[in-house]
């Protein structure tokens, strides 16, 4: 008995270390979503929630249905391989109701030099321009035509 | 594009790390160090050091209570640092650190604290009165027991825990330089000799700190310094200081030697960028002047009043080579390019909350802490009232 009574603080302290750890749990049980870890290291109702969002690309094979000439005409020239969206945005509304949402005009100075400014980290045969040199000012439209952009009859200048 | 030279990846241009990652492993270093030195006294029975065991065991607590600061302050969103310990990753070196540090923090430093000042704190709380009272029953968590017997079951579990805590304290410091090691990615970084360069450049920046603070506090408080004590911290200081050296220029000779891909690259660097941080400040001034000043001492007979300014020195000289040596890691270590053809330049902020003048005062700040714990808990050798366990050390 005396040798407890002698240890008996050192109970105090592992008493504070259990209620640290006790607070730390009962917190953690509160704050940690229920569904975490139920597929793996996240929250599992995250999926749900996700798919749950409105969709806002409609995806190239859309616009072609009603834009026929413009598909043919993108398919033919170097940008085949780029999708309407990637230029136009989001436009799952306008594909859904074309007469009362209009796609948003684009401005050919910004969008043309995201993909093709000069950049030594690029792969070295994608075609990249320093855009101020190459278009001496002007917008890229005037010379190039986005859905077909190489250029190639002489009239293009 | 300011500051590059040659190629770099648009990744590598600015750095990441910043000064607040230099500051880190130094004040984790610091920690570590002093535990080190507190448990000479306790495990290793290096009497003469006793006076400054309490001292040490506090210093390491204001330290580690700053050491994630920096850290919380490089994050973009601080306030998610929780979520490392709700839901850590098992796979994440970082995450784990977060219960390192914890378990060190409660189970050893605050549990050690705790048994080593608990007779002082009861008699304090016996001796006032009010507030005060309240505030130092509540440190002794209730207990009020005195007796020879429970006195010595604290030095018992005081022993057990410096025992458990010395192989915690190169935990956690080990940890910082096991994460830079196995940064595979960076051959700067990437070797299994960091987290033994750190814990050693750990111990003598700790031990270096404690002397300073021991020499100083003393002074300030009218005291005679105890000179076996800083004669036997600077020896140790000294052959510790000396594994630490050597195990870095293991690293640098290894480095010559192998010379792979990545070695023109940082040659180059040490040469240049890194010439005045490593080779002047950390080697020259910083390891090879205090090396040779100690080992000065150690083979003449200088006088006392000689010998604590070369002390003093050859301290306040390890801490400068210890904090370029952390610079020298983290920052040179994000200066070259993977393609090893450019380097970028590092340019720190002054009064952003990465800049300069944070990094100098979360520096600083420890000292502040420990001021306010030291006020707390004395830890001065004269006034150690509970059982003598320092022979040197008279009551006044
Ligand atoms: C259901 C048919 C339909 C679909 C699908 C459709 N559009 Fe349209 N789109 C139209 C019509 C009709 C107009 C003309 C509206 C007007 O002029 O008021 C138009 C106009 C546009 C305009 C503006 C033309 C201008 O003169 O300013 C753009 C750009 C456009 N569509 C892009 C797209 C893209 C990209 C998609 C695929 C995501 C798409 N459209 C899908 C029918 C469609
Ligand atoms: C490389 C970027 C880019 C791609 C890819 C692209 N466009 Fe365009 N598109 C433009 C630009 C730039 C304009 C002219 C500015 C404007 O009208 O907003 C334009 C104009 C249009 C117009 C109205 C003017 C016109 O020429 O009739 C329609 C409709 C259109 N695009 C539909 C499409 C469709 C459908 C696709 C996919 C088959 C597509 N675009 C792919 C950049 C692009
Ligand atoms: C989403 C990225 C993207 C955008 C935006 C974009 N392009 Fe392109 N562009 C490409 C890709 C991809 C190619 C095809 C490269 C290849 O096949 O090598 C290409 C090809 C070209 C080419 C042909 C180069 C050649 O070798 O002949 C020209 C010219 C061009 N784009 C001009 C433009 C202009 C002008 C605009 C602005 C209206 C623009 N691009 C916007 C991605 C883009
Ligand atoms: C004044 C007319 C003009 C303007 C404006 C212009 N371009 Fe061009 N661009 C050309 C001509 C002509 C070529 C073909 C030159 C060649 O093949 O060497 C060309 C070629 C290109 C190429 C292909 C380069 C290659 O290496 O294959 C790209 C990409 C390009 N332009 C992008 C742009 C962008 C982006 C803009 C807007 C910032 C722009 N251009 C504005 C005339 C122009």
């Amino acid at each position: 008995m005396k040798n407890f009574r002698d240890s008996e603080h050192l109970l105090r302290f592992a008493f504070l270390f259990a209620m640290v750890l006790a607070l730390f749990l009962i917190v953690r049980h509160f704050v940690v979503p229920k569904s975490f870890g139920e597929y793996g290291h996240y929250r599992g109702a995250a999926i749900g929630e996700t798919a749950a969002r409105p969709i806002h690309f409609a995806g190239q094979s859309a616009c072609a249905t009603c834009h026929t000439d413009i598909a043919a005409t993108k398919q033919a020239g170097m940008h085949a391989g780029v999708h309407c969206e990637a230029c136009h945005g989001p436009l799952a509304k306008h594909a859904a109701d074309p007469a009362s949402v209009q796609p948003p005009k684009l401005d050919t100075a910004v969008l043309c030099v995201r993909c093709h400014a000069a950049s030594a980290a690029k792969p070295k045969n994608f075609p990249q321009v320093a855009a101020a040199e190459h278009s001496g000012g002007l917008v890229c439209e005037t010379c190039h035509h986005p859905h077909s952009p190489a250029i190639q009859s002489e009239g293009a200048k | 594009m300011g500051g590059v030279e040659g190629y770099m990846y648009p990744n590598e241009i600015n750095l990441y790390w910043s000064v607040l990652i230099v500051v880190y492993p130094y004040v984790t270093g610091l920690v570590a160090g002093a535990f080190i030195l507190a448990s000479l006294v306790r495990i290793f029975n290096v009497k003469e050091v006793a006076p400054t065991y309490r001292l040490a065991l506090l210093t390491a607590l204001a330290f580690l209570i700053v050491a994630p600061l920096p850290l919380l302050l490089h994050l973009g969103h601080p306030e998610r640092c929780f979520e490392m310990y709700f839901t850590p990753h098992d796979t994440s070196a970082m995450a784990m650190f977060g219960y390192v540090y914890i378990w060190y923090l409660m189970a050893v430093l605050l549990f050690e604290i705790w048994l080593d000042f608990r007779h002082d704190i009861i008699l304090t709380a016996r001796s006032s009165k009010g507030l005060k009272r309240a505030f130092y029953v509540l440190l002794s968590l209730g207990s009020n027991n005195t007796s020879e017997h429970s006195l010595a079951v604290d030095e018992r579990a005081g022993w057990i825990v410096t025992l458990i805590g010395i192989p915690s304290a190169f935990l956690l410091h080990g940890y910082v330089g096991f994460i830079f090691g196995s940064i595979k990615a960076n051959p700067w970084w990437s070797s299994p000799l960091m987290p033994v360069v750190f814990i050693f450049s750990a111990m003598v920046s700790g031990i270096a700190l404690v002397l300073l603070v021991y020499m100083f506090t003393t002074r300030a408080r009218h005291r005679e310094i105890d000179m076996p004590c800083v004669d036997t911290i600077a020896r140790y200081l000294l052959y510790i200081f000396i594994i630490d050296f050597v195990m870095e220029m293991l690293d640098l000779v290894h480095r010559i030697y192998v010379a792979d891909e990545s070695f023109r690259s940082i040659n180059f660097m040490v040469h240049t960028k890194l010439y005045f941080s490593q080779i002047v400040l950390q080697i020259y001034i910083g390891t090879l002047v205090p090396l040779i000043l100690l080992g000065i001492v150690q083979v003449t007979r200088l006088s006392p009043s000689l010998r604590k300014a070369i002390y003093a020195l050859s301290a306040a000289l390890i801490e400068i080579a210890v904090v370029s040596m952390r610079w020298n890691v983290v920052i040179g270590g994000q200066l070259f390019s993977k393609s090893f053809l450019g380097y970028t330049t590092y340019k720190i902020g002054l009064i952003t909350h990465e800049g300069l003048f944070m990094a100098v005062f979360l520096t600083l700040l420890p000292l502040a802490f420990l001021w306010v714990l030291v006020k707390i808990l004395p830890p001065w050798p004269e006034l150690k009232r509970g059982m003598n366990r320092v022979a040197s050390v008279t009551m006044p």
